[in-house]
C-alpha cells in the first residue's frame, strides 16, 4: 500500500489521491504531460481556460480524462475579481465542477495575488456554491480571512510561480499551518524535491507543482523525484522530527566507556 | 459584425451559439468547452437556441495548459 493511501488527502469532504497536485503548464508536449502524470501519482491537475484554438490538433480535456485524473480549472491571467468570478463560471460550465483554483494577479512581472481582489473574489464564489481554493501569499492573516469567508482550501505561495526558489519564508508558512482549520497547499515556487519535502515537513498538506516539473531536464524524472519528495516530507512530519539544538547530544552512551 | 474570440465576424440573422463553435471546428457537444456572451455565460443546454446579436462578443474557451 502506498504512503498516500494509507494517509489521503480530504478537501472539502473529496478524498484526493495524492498529495501532489500537477499543474499542466509548460509542458513541451502532451506525451511528457502525460509520462508525468502517470508517474507523479497525482489524481488532480490544474488546468487553464483560454480561447478555442482551431488550429490546435490537441484536445488536452481528451488527454486528462485519458490519464484518469480529475481537473481543478484555475482562473490565471485574472487580474479583477470580477474576472475571476466569471472565469470560474465558464469553467464549471466547461469542466462540470465546482471547484476552482482561484487565481487574482495583481502584478505581471511577480505574478503575486492581488489581496483584496482576491478575497471579494473568494467571497462571491463561496455564494455561488463553489468548492474555492485560491492562491495566496504568504501572510497569515490573509490566509485566515480567506479560510473565514469559506474558502475549502488554502495555496501559499513558496516563492512567486515559475521561479523556483524554494520556500522564501517558512516562518510564515508554518505560522498558517499551525492556525489553519483548512488543509494548506503550497502553491508555486517549488524548484526541485526538497523543496516539496521542506513544505510537507512544515506541515502543509500537499503541495502543488507545475514549472519544477514541466521545465525540469527531465520531467519524467523530475516527477518521480518530487513525488519521492512530497511522501518522504509527509513521512517525516508524522514521524515527528527531533528539536534543533546548539551543542551535540551523543548517540553513543558514555557510560561503560573502556579506560584506555 | 459579432466579435468571436476577438476576430470579427458577418454577423447572420439567427446566428446561435452552436453555429459558431462549428465555425471554430468544435462538435455541437464537446467537452471541456464553455462560451461568454457579452460577459456573461451560455448554458451548453442554450447553445442551440440562445441567438447571437450583431454587435455581441463572444468568448468561446477550452482547457489550456496551465499552473
Amino acid at each position: 500500500m502506498t504512503v498516500s493511501a494509507e494517509d489521503p488527502l480530504v478537501v472539502a469532504g473529496r478524498e484526493l489521491r495524492s498529495r501532489l497536485i500537477l499543474g499542466t503548464g509548460g509542458f513541451p508536449r502532451m506525451e511528457t504531460l502525460a509520462e508525468a502524470i502517470r508517474v507523479s501519482g497525482t489524481g488532480l491537475v490544474t488546468v487553464a481556460l483560454r480561447r478555442i484554438d482551431p488550429q490546435s490538433p490537441h484536445s488536452l480535456a481528451d488527454v486528462l480524462q485519458e490519464c484518469g485524473v480529475d481537473v481543478l480549472p484555475n482562473t490565471a491571467g485574472c487580474f479583477t475579481a470580477r474576472d475571476a468570478v466569471l472565469t470560474a463560471g465558464l469553467a464549471r460550465e466547461a469542466f462540470e465542477t465546482d471547484w476552482i483554483k482561484l487565481e487574482v494577479i495583481g502584478d505581471e512581472r511577480t505574478l503575486l495575488p492581488d489581496a483584496t481582489e482576491l478575497l471579494s473574489a473568494a467571497e462571491q464564489l463561496v455564494a455561488q456554491g463553489f468548492t474555492v481554493l485560491p492562491y495566496t501569499t504568504d501572510d497569515p492573516v490573509l490566509a485566515r480571512r480567506l479560510e473565514d469567508v469559506g474558502c475549502a482550501a488554502v495555496m501559499p505561495l513558496g516563492s512567486p510561480i515559475g521561479s523556483g526558489m524554494g520556500i522564501r519564508n517558512a516562518y510564515n508558512l508554518q505560522l498558517i499551518v499551525e492556525r489553519a482549520g483548512v488543509p494548506v497547499i503550497l502553491d508555486a515556487g517549488v524548484g526541485t524535491a526538497s523543496d516539496a519535502a521542506l513544505a510537507m515537513e512544515l506541515g502543509c498538506d500537499a503541495v502543488l507543482c507545475a514549472s519544477a516539473i514541466s521545465r525540469a531536464e527531465d520531467p519524467r524524472a523530475m516527477a518521480r523525484a518530487i513525488r519521492a519528495g512530497v511522501e518522504g516530507g509527509r513521512l517525516a512530519r508524522l514521524a515527528g522530527r527531533i528539536p534543533r539544538r546548539l551543542h551535540a547530544e551523543a548517540s553513543s552512551s558514555f557510560e561503560g566507556l573502556a579506560e584506555l | 459584425m459579432i466579435w468571436l474570440n476577438g476576430r470579427e465576424l458577418e454577423g447572420r440573422d439567427g446566428v446561435t451559439v452552436a453555429d459558431l463553435l462549428t465555425e471554430l471546428g468544435v462538435e455541437p457537444q464537446a467537452r471541456g468547452v464553455a462560451v461568454a456572451v457579452d460577459g456573461e455565460v451560455v448554458p451548453r443546454a442554450d447553445w442551440t437556441r440562445r441567438a447571437v446579436e450583431p454587435g455581441a462578443r463572444v468568448e468561446a474557451l477550452t482547457a489550456m495548459q496551465g499552473g
